[in-house]
């Protein structure tokens, strides 16, 4: 069918932005709990 | 935790039923043929990205209302989210527009508008990284993102109150405009499940941006001692 294989590249385009932007939330959190173990353990209050 | 998990696989599954719909229910455009499908996708996306900058928009008065942090939260999640949904229409639209048009862009009132629309709210995010104290920051940003929201009802009346190459609104057109019945209920599924996705993602960049703030607290401790 003429013009399909665009429509799937919007398609897959499309999703794959999210699926970037949701990995980067998760790896941002992931660096930040990191970043509060380690500030925790500096604080000798916060122990 | 539990129901964000819930949250995201109710997102995703109203995607996958929401491109199931796109391609195998909604009938086939008879001057287009299959490359309207994108409209679904397209549409639905750009609605969702303005309902986020719309979010953002009330975190950002009710920041400068309250100046409660919580608000600045929503401010920034609204936005990053927003400008997401607002680059997939901005990637969405050409790939469409060129066998249709010929061209992948013009600058008309609806194209132009939206890419103003991404340069603003890529401003708001760059301005937040320029300034290090958090209530300055949060106050200034804020008061940007409300001047920014002011491109928003530009967007959604552009094809309204001027001539332009982009389609004729087929939602609250006027007369004239509308829709085939199964085609508008594609596309209101449509619209709805990246409204849904698009909550997801606030609600997990409030968190991130709740948890970011913490860390500023406790950077701030550790200076202290």
């Amino acid at each position: 069918m003429k013009n399909l294989n665009s429509v799937f590249a919007a398609y897959l385009i499309g999703w794959a932005v999210f699926f970037l932007f949701y990995v980067s939330i998760a790896k941002r959190t992931s660096d930040l709990r990191a970043e509060v173990e380690r500030l925790k353990n500096s604080l000798p209050c916060a122990k | 935790m539990g129901k964000r998990i819930v949250l995201g696989a109710v997102a995703i599954l109203l995607v996958i039923a929401a491109a199931y719909a796109s391609f195998y229910v909604a009938p086939e455009e008879r001057t287009m043929g299959p490359i309207q499908r994108i409209f679904y996708f397209h549409v639905g996306s750009a609605w969702a990205g303005l309902l986020a900058f719309f979010v953002c928009f009330i975190g950002n008065l009710m920041y400068v209302w309250k100046r409660e942090p919580k608000y600045d939260w929503l401010g920034v999640a609204g936005a990053e989210v927003g400008l997401v949904f607002t680059t997939v229409v901005l990637i969405t639209g050409p790939i469409w527009a060129h066998p249709v048009w010929g061209i992948w862009w013009t600058w008309d009132a609806r194209l132009t508008s939206t890419f103003v629309l991404w340069l603003l709210y890529v401003s708001y995010l760059l301005l937040r990284t320029l300034i290090e104290e958090p209530g300055r920051r949060a106050l200034l940003s804020a008061l940007f993102g409300i001047f920014a929201f002011i491109d928003v009802p530009l967007v959604f009346g552009a094809i309204r109150w001027w001539r332009t190459q982009h389609p004729s609104p087929v939602i609250m057109g006027g007369p004239g405009s509308g829709l085939d019945p199964t085609m508008r209920k594609v596309l209101f599924f449509s619209g709805l499940a990246m409204c849904v996705l698009m909550a997801f993602l606030i609600v997990e960049r409030y968190a991130l941006e709740k948890m970011r703030s913490e860390v500023e607290i406790l950077k701030r401790e550790a200076e202290a001692q």
